[in-house]
């Protein structure tokens, strides 16, 4: 038996152990999650629509070009989601283009959830298994991205918007953007 | 007063275990008798003062004494005595404290019980033991004591992390303790024998038991936790492949592939260096989980005490035990002398195989767990990922399914030389029933993942090749049944033990397949009046009502389940909001048939009137928990076979050790 094997499993745990210890002296928040998407260009992505919802169907890639739009991933059984709608309705009511990523939803019920609540959306996607969610980075419902003329990410919000939120870090970002 | 007292006898506890790592140790190399027999006395005062530590910490929780930091941060007046006494263990201390009594009581019991060991083997493994206890006791005393006091005390508790407290994971902890802190007297044999330099068959039959009690009390802590997690989180999942869990999940794998190369160790003298190193492994991986969830290198819902200190602490424990360990192995195992030759198709050949795949298994679930942390440390700390359940579904199910498929085989093997024409002709029975299955699961479930069909008729394959194995043994159906009983009598319980544990590996397969690929999941808002279908069942939710426990509030749905016309149950699923934390849990409402489970939670009202409600239909979960019952019973009935009772007075002369490797020193 050669005898170098043998000694792999402790070099195996040095390099291990080596590893553990930069991670521990460093003290890095492990649970800090960075935006990994923020400043990129959006995923490439073809959604369908919302079956039952009237307007353009679908939502994918190409809608993002051209000028800025934001981004709001929703779904009718979330209760944040029915909180902020408003803000959003507020949004598309002040001109600018509010897309929709209705994650993990039957269309049956974001359609009339949409019918209930108002629709804000100028395009909304059915993302029935996450699947672009995942793409996007969504860790949860409801998130907000800001997406430039050129379809890059530019900022992302996780949980619900509230009005303050609105009037200290997406309007000043959406107006420096020229939206 | 009685906290002083923990305090002391924990302090005490720490110099017994530092005389008990040195002076058996020593005694051993100067073949000492009487240094070596202070073994006994030291490990027993170390279970004692441990024991007395953890009474006195147990008394500060049940009496409510807040002057008691751990006591004022993890518990309430107000909480039920069963929580308060689990309260003990659900805190980062008071979890250490019980890690060193129950490592005090292994060690106890290899001195008390192993008095058929040779004595310097049975020195040195005691004073193996003795050098956990010191570094732990060390960490308890210098980092996290549990003892500590507030001045002024405050008048009232924190109480514990509501999701806590819970009759399940009440009990989790400490059976998942007795599993990790149990594989460490496979590692104190292992490094015993690789001190001793000699490995030999009575090496693997003193290792197996200990080795085997360590795996089922694993196994059930595993699915006791598995199983809070499935009705307390609410998510309707039963296994996340969270850190944490995989944390516990990893020893367990190891300490399987342990369980199974020990075998050939006793029966065969070969594998040496390999059940060494599994040793070794096995519980470097348990100490690995404890180092995970103490010290917040990777995060996840579990990690209840995190701090860089004890990390730090817990990081030298670790360079020292693995580190030394393993290069002690390095420098030893090479002399270890294999002994008997086997073919490829042989019982050996299958076990081998086992152990390839169980340790590749086991590979897999390592790299997914600790890759987010390689990565942000390549990366300084610019990259973040986390590793889910895809990553674990395309690695561990490939390995999964070639382990089960010889694991029928593998037990109607011979030894050395295996007839596989034979074994094929006796698994006819098991191939029928897994085609049959996967027609008959396909046709249930037609538009279902293709995999799943599989899954179960690999699950039929192993459940009736186990059992043929088993019938084959007594001459079932074969002889009269009078003639089978009379050879079931006379079969070994270690032979049953493993038929019962496969069985219940083959159930366990058929619930975690039908639970991942045939759930039915509604997620929307309801309100009172709607029935919303799921798969063949409707659920209808009727109210909600509010109400006050004895430390919480309640919100609790009433929700009818119907099949058809037919009234089946009332399920009354509870959203408790705990005042003290500030905090909510989710109380599933579950209705199992047997086959499958209807679950449900209520979540929050939307202010119109209606609920967000979540109903599955979960086809098969249950047997998750049968299955894992079964393997624990499995071992519980190999450990009362004769022949693993430990210190048992032997039937017969033992026959005298026919090789023995000895270790040359390396020049």
């Amino acid at each position: 038996m050669r005898r170098w094997l043998f000694f792999a499993p402790v070099g195996l745990f040095v390099v291990l152990g080596g590893v553990f210890l930069s991670q521990l002296l460093l003290g890095r928040d492990p649970s800090h999650i960075p935006s990994a998407l923020v400043d990129r260009p959006v995923p490439e992505f073809v959604l369908p629509g919302v079956e039952g919802r009237d307007g353009p169907a679908g939502f994918a890639t190409a809608d993002l070009q051209g000028s800025l739009s934001i981004v709001n991933v929703f779904a009718s059984w979330c209760v944040p989601c029915l909180a902020e709608h408003p803000l959003i309705s507020g949004l598309s009511e002040d001109g600018y283009r509010v897309f929709g990523i209705n994650h993990r939803d039957k269309d049956a019920e974001a359609a009339a959830w949409l019918r209930r609540h108002g629709d804000p959306y100028t395009g909304v996607g059915a993302d029935r298994d996450a699947r672009i969610s995942v793409e996007w980075g969504v860790t949860g419902v409801p998130e907000t991205f800001i997406v430039d003329a050129a379809g890059v990410i530019r900022y992302k919000h996780v949980g619900p918007l509230t009005p303050q939120l609105l009037e200290d870090e997406f309007m000043p970002r959406i107006r420096a953007l020229g939206g | 007063m009685i906290a002083e007292f923990g305090q002391f006898a924990l302090t005490l506890a720490l110099v017994v275990s530092l005389v008990q790592a040195v002076v058996p140790m020593i005694g051993a190399y100067r073949n000492d008798g009487p240094l070596m027999a202070t073994g006994y006395p030291a490990a027993l005062s170390q279970l004692l003062l441990t024991g007395l530590a953890f009474g006195a910490l147990t008394y500060g929780f049940i009496a409510s004494d807040f002057s008691v930091a751990t006591v004022a941060a993890n518990s309430h007046s107000l909480k039920p005595m069963l929580y308060k006494v689990s309260g003990v263990w659900g805190n980062h201390e008071g979890s250490m404290l019980m890690w060193v009594v129950i490592l005090a009581l292994f060690g106890w019991a290899v001195a008390q019980f192993g008095t058929n060991l040779p004595p310097t083997l049975r020195a040195r493994v005691i004073s193996v033991q003795g050098m956990i206890g010191v570094a732990f006791l060390a960490f308890i005393v210098f980092t996290s004591n549990p003892f500590m006091r507030l001045d002024p005390a405050p008048f009232d508790g924190n109480g514990l992390n509501p999701l806590l407290q819970d009759p399940g994971l009440a009990f989790h902890p400490p059976l998942l303790y007795v599993g990790y802190v149990g594989f460490s007297m496979a590692f104190s044999f292992a490094v015993a024998a690789l001190l001793e330099g000699r490995v030999d068959a009575a090496w693997g039959r003193w290792v197996r038991p200990w080795t085997l009690a360590a795996w089922t009390f694993l196994t059930g802590g595993i699915a006791l936790g598995s199983w809070w997690a499935y009705y307390e989180l609410g998510w309707g999942g039963w296994w996340f492949w969270d850190p944490v869990e995989n944390a516990s999940f990893m020893p367990w794998l190891a300490g399987t592939a342990l369980l199974h190369s020990a075998i050939v160790v006793e029966k065969r003298d070969t594998l040496k260096a390999w059940t060494i190193l599994l040793a070794i492994l096995t519980f470097s991986l348990s100490l690995l989980g404890t180092f995970i969830v103490r010290s917040g290198v990777l995060t996840s819902v579990h990690a209840f005490a995190t701090d860089p200190t004890r990390g730090v602490f817990i990081l030298a424990i670790l360079a020292v035990a693995v580190g030394g360990s393993l290069a002690l192995f390095a420098l030893r195992a090479p002399a270890l002398q294999s002994g008997g030759l086997f073919r490829l198709i042989s019982r050996e050949g299958g076990l081998v195989f086992n152990n390839i795949l169980l340790a590749l298994a086991c590979g897999t679930v390592f790299l997914g767990t600790l890759y987010p942390l390689f990565l942000e440390a390549l990366s300084d700390g610019r990259d973040k990922v986390s590793v889910g359940p895809p990553y674990f579904n395309a690695t561990f199910v490939p390995i999964m399914i070639p382990l089960v498929i010889v694991m029928a085989a593998g037990p109607l093997m011979a030894w050395k030389r295996g007839n596989l024409p034979n074994v094929m002709r006796r698994l006819v029975w098991a191939g029928l029933a897994a085609v049959a299955v996967m027609v008959w699961a396909f046709l249930l479930h037609p538009d279902g993942p293709w995999l799943a069909p599989v899954a179960m008729g690999i699950a039929a394959w192993l459940a009736v090749g186990t059992l043929t194995e088993w019938a084959d043994r007594i001459k079932l159906f074969r002889a009269p049944l009078s003639d089978s009983w009379r050879r079931l009598k006379g079969l070994p319980r270690a032979a049953s033990g493993m038929t019962l544990a496969h069985l219940g590996v083959a159930v366990a397969i058929a619930g975690m397949t039908g639970a991942s690929a045939w759930q039915v999941e509604r997620i929307q808002v309801a309100r009172p009046g709607d029935v919303v279908p799921v798969g063949s069942y409707q659920f209808a939710f009727d109210e909600v009502t509010e109400g006050a426990g004895p430390n919480y509030n309640y919100r609790r749905a009433h929700v009818t389940l119907l099949r058809g016309d037919r009234v089946i149950t009332e399920l009354y699923p509870e959203t408790r909001f705990f005042p003290v934390a500030g905090q909510s849990t989710t109380e599933a409402a579950i209705h199992t048939t047997g086959v499958a489970d209807l679950y449900a939670v209520v979540g929050e009202a939307d202010g119109n009137g209606g609920w967000t409600v979540r109903f599955y239909e979960n086809p098969m979960v249950p047997w998750i928990w049968y299955g894992a019952l079964i393997m624990s019973a499995g071992g519980f009935l190999s450990l009362s076979d004769r022949r693993h009772r430990v210190g048992a007075p032997q039937r017969a002369a033992r026959k005298p050790v026919a090789t023995s490797a000895e270790i040359v020193p390396a020049e």
